[in-house]
C-alpha cells in the first residue's frame, strides 16, 4: 500500500482540497482491492493523473474517467459503482465539491420539508415517479421514504439491505407496480407492453435510489470504510455456484453465454492453429517458372482439418441441484454456440438430451423438457455414476472417436455403489480428451462416497469448478 | 522510464469532456458522458482506449468519428486469427530485394556484399503495415485496432511495444519512434479475455446498449424524416425485445435499420402487427424472431 500512498502524495499539489480528495482516493483504492478488483500500481497512477485533468465539478465525468483507469472488466463495474458512491457521493462536500446531484432535489419535486409527508401522500408521489420516470422526483421519494420507513438506528454494523427491504415493503412498492401493470394492461397493444416493461425498469431504479439513500445515511453514521466492508459482496466470478441467488443466477445466465462462446472458439481455434502446412515443393517450383526459376513465392500445403466434437455429460441429481442448474446453462449455451456438441444428462440412468436442448427456445423450456422427458432414472433416482457411465459406454461408447472431447460435470458422489471405473478408462481410450469438472471444494474430494480419484486417473484433467473464475480459468488453459 | 515521457507530454486536442461530447455530436456521433470522458482522458494521458461491448453499439464508429472530428487520418488494423508481424507491423519486400540482388549481379561485380546488404535493408524495401504506418505518420492519425480479441494471446504481445511506448523496433534498421502521440482505439467483442498486460496499458471503456433517451436521439439524428413519436415507440419496443432472452439482442445499427424500414413502409404508428411483420430486420435468428413475435402477440388488445 505504501507505493500507492507515495504516488498519491507526489502527484498532488499543496492544495488542501486536492489532498483531501487524494486521501479519500487512496482509501477508495484500498477498498476496491479488498473487494477483489485487481488494481495495479500503474492503474492507480493513471487514475490520479486522470483526477488532475478531469473537471472536479462534473461528477459523472469523474466517475467515468476513474472507472476507465481502474476497472478493466465489465463484471467489476458494480463493485466500483457501489464503492464510488460510498466514497465520493457524501465525501464530495467534505472535499469542497458541490453536490450537484442532490442540490435541486428538495425544490425539484418534493414538497417542503417542514411538514412530514403522510403515508398516502408519499404513496401518491411514488406512483407519480414510477409513472413519469422523473429522476428528481424518484430521488425525493427515496429520501422521504427512507426517512419515514427505514427506522435506521445509528451505530449498528449492518450492510443496509434490511433497511432497503423494510422501506420498500412499507412503501408498498410491489403493490404500486401491480397497479401500474394493470393500467398498462388496459391500455393494451404494443403501447401497453412497452409501458409495462418501463414500469418494471423504473421500479428497479427506485430500488437503486432507496439503496443509495440508505448507504448515504450509513456513511454519514459510520464512515465510508465501515460501510464498504459491511456491503462487500463477492465479485460475480467468485460467487459459488452452489449458493447462487435468484438475481445472481440471472446474471450468470448472461455471463455464461460469452464463456460458452469462448469455449467453442477455443475448440474451433485448435483446428486452425499452424495455419500453414508443410512446404509444397511441386507447387513452389511450378510457381517459380514465372520468375525465371527463382523461388520467389513459396507455396504451402493446406493443413488437414480435423473437426473436433464436444460431448458433455452432466450430473443433474439432487446433491448437485444448484450446480446442475449452472451445468445445464453451460450445456445449453454450448449447444447453441457449437453445432457439434452432444449432451447427456444422468442420475443413475443416462439419456441423450441434445435434441431437447436444441429444440428449446430458452433455458427454462430446456430445463423443463429435460426434467419431464429425459430418461435419467434407472431405479431410485440417487446418483450412481458407475451404472450411468457404464450404460453410457454401452450405448454410445462406439461413437466416440479420436476427435471427441468429453466433458463430465459432477461431484462423483456415488452413494457407495460400485464405481465401475473401467467405463471411464474405456472412454479415455477412444476419446481425444476427458475433462472432469467438480463443483465441490478440492478438500472434500475422495471423502465419504466420493470416488473421484478412481475416475480421475483416466481423465486428461480433473478441475475444481465452483465459480466463474475457475470455469474461465479452465476454458483458457485448454490446450 | 519511457512510459512517463509519453504520459508526461499530454495531448491537448480537447478542452474538456463536454467539448468532446459536443464535437462528436457535430460529426453525428451522440456520445454519453462516459464515452466523452474516456476519449478526453485518452488524449490527455496519451493512452490507448480499449473499447468493449456488445456488437453493433458503435465501437468502431467511435474511432471513425473521433478521426473525423479531429480531421485526422484513420489507420485501421483489422485483427483476425493468424495475424502476424508481417501483416501488423512491417514486412521486407522480399521480391523487390531479390530483383535488386539479381540486378546487381548483372550490372557490376565490384560492389561489396556489405553495401548491398545495407541497401536492401533500407527504407525503399520496407513495406509498412498499419502499426508502423501510424507510428511513422507525420500528419495527425487515429489508429484503430479493430476486434483485437480475434488474435491469439501470443500475437497480442506485438501490440504492447506500440501501445505503451509508441515505437516499433525493426532489427535491421533500429527503432522507429512516433513523432506525435496518436489517438489509439482498440475494440473487442469480448470473445476471450484479453491479457492483463494489454489491459493495463489501456483505458477501459465499456459501451453498452444506450439508454432509451440516447437511443431515441440516435434514431432521430441518423434517420432523417422520422417523427419523434414513432422514434419513441421504436426504441421502447427495442428495449422490450432486448429484455427477452435472445441469442442475439438487437444492436443499435439494427434499431436504425428497423426505423428506416418502418419509415419506408409508411408506418406512422407502430403496433403489434406492423412490428411483428418487420421483425426480421431487427433480429437475425429464427428462434429469436419466433420468441419476440410470441411476446408481441401476447399484447393485450
Amino acid at each position: 500500500m505504501s507505493t500507492t500512498a507515495g504516488a498519491v502524495t507526489d502527484a498532488s499539489g499543496a492544495d488542501e482540497v486536492a489532498n483531501g480528495l487524494l486521501l479519500t482516493f487512496s482509501h477508495f483504492v484500498e477498498e476496491l482491492r479488498a473487494a477483489g478488483v485487481p488494481v495495479s500500481t500503474t492503474e492507480v497512477l493513471d487514475a490520479t493523473e486522470a483526477l488532475r485533468h478531469l473537471p472536479v465539478e462534473d461528477r459523472a465525468a469523474l466517475k467515468a474517467g476513474m472507472a476507465a483507469a481502474l476497472v478493466k472488466q465489465e463484471g467489476h463495474w458494480r463493485a466500483f459503482d457501489t464503492l464510488f458512491e460510498l466514497f465520493f457521493s457524501l465525501r464530495a462536500r467534505l472535499a469542497g465539491m458541490e453536490d450537484t446531484e442532490g442540490a435541486g432535489v428538495e425544490g425539484g419535486g418534493g414538497p417542503d420539508d417542514a411538514r412530514p409527508l403522510t403515508q398516502s401522500e408519499l404513496a401518491q408521489m411514488a406512483l407519480e415517479a414510477l409513472l413519469n420516470g422523473d429522476e428528481r422526483l424518484m430521488a425525493a421519494v427515496a429520501r422521504a421514504a427512507v426517512e419515514r420507513y427505514a427506522g435506521m438506528e445509528p451505530g449498528r454494523p449492518v450492510g443496509g439491505s434490511y433497511y432497503v427491504f423494510k422501506t420498500l415493503r412499507q412503501l408498498e412498492a410491489e403493490a404500486l407496480l401491480s397497479r401500474l401493470l394493470a393500467q398498462a394492461q388496459e391500455t393494451g397493444g404494443l403501447e401497453g407492453l412497452t409501458q409495462a416493461d418501463e414500469y418494471r425498469r423504473r421500479l428497479a431504479q427506485l430500488r437503486a435510489e432507496v439503496e443509495g439513500e440508505v448507504h448515504r445515511r450509513l456513511v454519514e453514521d459510520r464512515g465510508a470504510e465501515a460501510v464498504a466492508r459491511a456491503t462487500r459482496r463477492p465479485l460475480p466470478e467468485d460467487v459459488d455456484f452452489m449458493h447462487l441467488g435468484k438475481e445472481e443466477l440471472a446474471a450468470l445466465q448472461r455471463t455464461i453465454q460469452p464463456l460458452a462462446r469462448k469455449l467453442a472458439v477455443q475448440m474451433a481455434r485448435k483446428r486452425r492453429r499452424g495455419h500453414q502446412g508443410r512446404l509444397d515443393f511441386r507447387a513452389t517450383v511450378r510457381r517459380s517458372l514465372s520468375t525465371g526459376g527463382v523461388l520467389v513465392d513459396p507455396r504451402f500445403k493446406a493443413p488437414r482439418r480435423s473437426k473436433p466434437e464436444l460431448w458433455v455429460l452432466a450430473d443433474i441429481s439432487g446433491s448437485v441441484a444448484a450446480f446442475a442448474r449452472f451445468t445445464l446453462q453451460l450445456v445449453y449455451a454450448l449447444s447453441s454456440q457449437f453445432s457439434r456438441t452432444r449432451a447427456w444428462a444422468f442420475i443413475d440412468g443416462v439419456d441423450e438430451v441434445t435434441d431437447l436442448l436444441r429444440g428449446a427456445d430458452d433455458m427454462g423450456a430446456a430445463v423443463h423438457s429435460i426434467n419431464t422427458q429425459a430418461d435419467v432414472i434407472w431405479t431410485e433416482g440417487h446418483s450412481d455414476y458407475g451404472h450411468a457411465l457404464s450404460e453410457f459406454v454401452g450405448r454410445w461408447g462406439r461413437e466416440l472417436t479420436s476427435r471427441t472431447t468429453v466433458l463430465v460435470l459432477g461431484d462423483a458422489r456415488n452413494n457407495y455403489h460400485p464405481p465401475q471405473a473401467w467405463a471411464v478408462a474405456g472412454m479415455a481410450q477412444r476419446a481425444r480428451n476427458i475433462w472432469w469438472l467438480n463443483p465441490e471444494p478440492r478438500a472434500y474430494w475422495d471423502t465419504g462416497d466420493s470416488v473421484l480419484a478412481q475416475y480421475g486417473v483416466h481423465c486428461t484433467g480433473v478441475d475444481e469448478c465452483r465459480n466463474l473464475r475457475q470455469l474461465r480459468h479452465f476454458v483458457e488453459q485448454l490446450p | 522510464m519511457a512510459r512517463m515521457s509519453t504520459t508526461g507530454a499530454p495531448g491537448t486536442r480537447f478542452e474538456s469532456p463536454e467539448a468532446v461530447k459536443d464535437a462528436l455530436g457535430g460529426v453525428g456521433y451522440l456520445a454519453d458522458t462516459s464515452i466523452a470522458s474516456v476519449v478526453f482522458l485518452g488524449d490527455r494521458l496519451g493512452k490507448p482506449v480499449l473499447v468493449e461491448g456488445p456488437a453493433g453499439t458503435g465501437k468502431t464508429q467511435l474511432a471513425k468519428s473521433v478521426a473525423e472530428m479531429t480531421g485526422a487520418r484513420l489507420v485501421r488494423l483489422q485483427c483476425y486469427e493468424g495475424l502476424d508481424e508481417s501483416k501488423a507491423l512491417y514486412e521486407w519486400n522480399y521480391k523487390k530485394q531479390l530483383l535488386r540482388i539479381q540486378a546487381e549481379q548483372v550490372a557490376s561485380e565490384d560492389e561489396s556484399w556489405d553495401e548491398l546488404e545495407q541497401d536492401i535493408f533500407s527504407e525503399p524495401f520496407l513495406m509498412a503495415r498499419p502499426l508502423l504506418e501510424a507510428i511513422r505518420a507525420t500528419d495527425p492519425v487515429v489508429l484503430l485496432v479493430d476486434e483485437v480479441d480475434r488474435v491469439e494471446v501470443e500475437t497480442e504481445a506485438l501490440l504492447l511495444e506500440v501501445l505503451s511506448d509508441y515505437q516499433v523496433s525493426v532489427p535491421e534498421m533500429g527503432t522507429v519512434r512516433a513523432t506525435q502521440v496518436p489517438l489509439v482505439f482498440l475494440t473487442s467483442n469480448n470473445t476471450r479475455e484479453l491479457s492483463e498486460a494489454l489491459k493495463r496499458r489501456c483505458l477501459f471503456l465499456h459501451i453498452d446498449y444506450p439508454t432509451l433517451e440516447r437511443e431515441r436521439e440516435i434514431v432521430l439524428a441518423r434517420v432523417p424524416g422520422i417523427r419523434a413519436a414513432l422514434a419513441d415507440q421504436i426504441v421502447r419496443t427495442v428495449a422490450l425485445i432486448r429484455g427477452l432472452e435472445l441469442k442475439k439482442a438487437p444492436s443499435v445499427s439494427e434499431t436504425l435499420d428497423w426505423a428506416r424500414t418502418l419509415l419506408l413502409l409508411g408506418v406512422s404508428e407502430l403496433d403489434a402487427a406492423s412490428a411483428t411483420a418487420t421483425l426480421q430486420v431487427l433480429l437475425k435468428h429464427k428462434t429469436d424472431i419466433e420468441r419476440a413475435s410470441r411476446q408481441l402477440a401476447a399484447a393485450p388488445s
